[in-house]
């Protein structure tokens, strides 16, 4: 039995080790879409802050991990997925027979319709390689504009931050991390970033990005300079990680000015990013997180049911039989819907690998469902929300406001169950929301008591699971980890 | 042989040593609030109930850190390994009995790793409310607590340690 995995994130990488561990005999390959070993999107900003190294973002840390589990490595990408002959051709040509695919081909970052995006100095932040180029633009003082201030852009605008560039931040939004955090959060993330100096305009949209110095600003991205081959750097460089990147790097930045003669000059002259409503930044760097899209382009024609991600059941199989999919690429099954819906989060992309995994090698397991939630740090403020935070109509909410201290807990209750929560600066036991909306906790006599005091959250929690017993079963239950 | 804390909450009588000795043992300070084990106060109820990580068998913690900054020992226990963590928080959100916290004096998370076998707080309890025992020994009891207040075994995971 040949198993084959595609794409080497979070989702793939505990496929590969559950598949191993459920199936010891079987042949597993795992195709990895970048020149990389299997790495965690979620550390690049902490490389570019310079907490950790390259190695740093590494899946796994141990030497041989994967030889030792027999788990093979291979470069993709995959160009084509054949259903009917159960066959991949790669990018380089070549092909790949499986038994059982797994696509865990994760999402890349939306390109918004803004002129300039091509330009020398306008980089996503998504991969290692990106990772490289912004280290090498975002020195000290310079001005940088972050485009999105989303859950992804707002990582970035910490790690921006902290590397000590004069940063603007533009969002669509009325508000940052609108799909994370209600107005009241969102507000108080952004006066907490003002007072951090970094500043901040929600409700704006860049009309576009031009040369700085009056060049002429590129029409369309379809007519706009040729793009610059992703530079890889050296092995040396490789070796010695992210420190050798962030030193200065004046080879790599002519390499660019050779690569994109069009725009000799830039970025060391700088870029304009102009607004819809005409103001004008100035910027060294600019990031784009404007969203991420499923990667599922390669498999047009396959057969295989897509939307905005590839279909899937309650078993993580496609529409077509021994094809499976996971991570960011699935539209998996939101807890707190009962739908499937995309939910592009680590511990997601775990869930659904490992589920998936299971069911690739016979041992049938349903998923019940995972649960949106995230955690966010901006410099020094603390936010995490949870499930449906925004709260279902019948409902009743808990808030407690502290503007002063940059403390807020809102609660969303069903009857007497949680259904979703935010936090601002409160990191003690808030697992315990997740514990609480998951198993779909009764709450009893203590929705009462939260809803006069949302704070005694985990007094609530222990209180109850280890008081009454609990008579029939509590709910849908994602499946756990056997 | 696999040890693990087991908490009797009937015996606590919410002195609270436990969270100064957790405290000193893993931060060198008598602050409460950086223990990793928590005495819940029912002062309603006359209850206390210490409250800390159970050593989840496939954890929730281990399996959402994105740069396998948490292990399993050799004794199963789940330890986080600071040069490599984050401070991402994820785990402390991934933990559905919210027994990992962060610190933000250190930037790092912290959850109970049974002070690698000697833990701090079952020695510091006056009362035996909390005891470090052999699991196959205190496993049988636990499983017994549980049967009567869980739907009968249908529930494979129990939301934490029994009284």
């Amino acid at each position: 039995m040949h198993h084959v995995i595609l794409g080497a994130g979070p989702a793939g990488v505990t496929a590969a080790e559950t598949l191993r561990k459920h199936a010891p005999d079987a042949q597993i390959t795992l195709v990895s879409g970048e020149p990389e070993p299997p790495y965690s999107r979620m550390a690049i900003p902490y490389l570019l802050e310079g907490k950790i190294g390259e190695a740093g973002t590494h899946l796994r840390q141990t030497d041989g991990h994967y030889d030792a589990k027999r788990i093979a490595y291979k470069q993709g990408p995959v160009s084509k997925v054949d259903t009917s002959a159960k066959a991949l051709t790669l990018n380089d040509g070549s092909t790949l027979a499986y038994d059982k695919l797994l696509i865990a081909t994760g999402a890349t970052p939306v390109r918004p319709p803004v002129s300039g995006l091509d330009l020398p100095g306008v980089h996503t932040c998504w991969t290692l390689d990106d990772a490289r180029h912004i280290a090498e633009l975002a020195k000290p003082g310079v001005p940088v504009v972050l485009v999105g201030a989303g859950f992804i852009g707002c990582i970035i605008l910490e790690a921006l931050a902290k590397m000590g560039v004069k940063l603007t931040v533009v969002e669509m939004g009325d508000r940052m991390v609108p799909r994370m955090l209600d107005e009241v959060a969102g507000n108080m993330l952004r006066r907490w970033c003002e007072e951090k100096g970094v500043k901040v305009v929600t409700g704006a949209v860049v009309e576009s990005i031009s040369p700085a110095g009056g060049a002429q600003p590129k029409p369309a991205p379809e007519a706009a300079a040729p793009t610059p081959e992703p530079k890889r750097p050296g092995f040396f460089a490789r070796l010695f990680g992210a420190k050798s990147e962030t030193a200065p790097a004046p080879a790599q930045a002519t390499g660019f000015a050779e690569e994109a003669p069009g725009f000799a000059g830039a970025p060391e002259n700088g870029l304009t990013v102009t607004l819809k409503d005409g103001q004008k930044l100035p910027a060294a760097l600019v990031v784009v997180a404007a969203g991420v899209k499923s990667n599922i382009g390669f498999l047009d024609g396959s057969g295989i049911d897509t939307g905005r991600g590839v279909k899937v059941d309650a078993f993580h199989e496609t529409s077509i039989k021994d094809v499976y999919a996971a991570g960011d690429v699935a539209e998996g099954i939101n807890l707190s819907t009962g739908h499937n819906d995309m939910l592009a989060i680590q511990p997601v992309a775990v869930e659904h690998g490992y589920i998936a995994a299971l069911n690739m090698c016979g041992v049938a397991t349903r998923h019940r469902g995972s649960l949106n939630m995230n955690v966010l740090d901006t410099l020094g403020l603390i936010s995490s929300s949870f499930g449906t935070w925004e709260g279902v109509e019948g409902g009743s909410r808990a808030t407690m406001v502290d503007e002063k201290a940059n403390r807020y807990i809102r609660l969303e209750f069903d009857g007497d169950r949680l259904i979703g929560a935010q936090c601002v600066g409160l990191t003690d036991h808030i697992g315990m929301l997740r514990g609480m909306i998951q198993t779909h906790l009764p709450l009893g006599k203590w929705k009462d008591k939260l809803m006069e005091s949302p704070a005694r959250i985990p007094e609530a929690y222990v209180a109850v699971v280890q008081s009454a017993p609990q008579v029939g079963p509590t709910g849908p239950k994602v499946a756990l980890p056997a | 042989m696999l040890k693990a804390l087991v908490i009797d909450p009937g015996k606590c009588t919410g002195c609270k040593q436990c969270e100064m000795a957790c405290s000193l043992e893993n931060e060198g300070v008598f602050n409460p609030s950086k223990s990793r084990i928590r005495v819940f106060d029912f002062h309603e109820d006359a209850r206390f109930v210490p409250y800390t990580c159970t050593q989840c068998d496939e954890a929730w913690c281990q399996q959402a850190c994105p740069v396998n900054a948490i292990t399993t020992d050799a004794m199963g226990v789940k330890v986080v390994h600071d040069n490599l963590c984050v401070g991402c928080k994820v785990c402390t959100i991934a933990c559905p009995f919210g027994t990992v916290n962060y610190n933000a004096s250190t930037g790092k998370v912290i959850k109970c790793d049974l002070c690698g076998g000697e833990p701090a707080c079952a020695d510091a309890c006056p009362t035996d409310a909390i005891t470090y025992r052999d699991v196959e020994q205190s496993g049988y009891d636990k499983m017994k607590v549980w049967a009567t207040r869980t739907s009968a075994g249908t529930e494979s995971h129990g939301p934490n340690t029994p009284a």
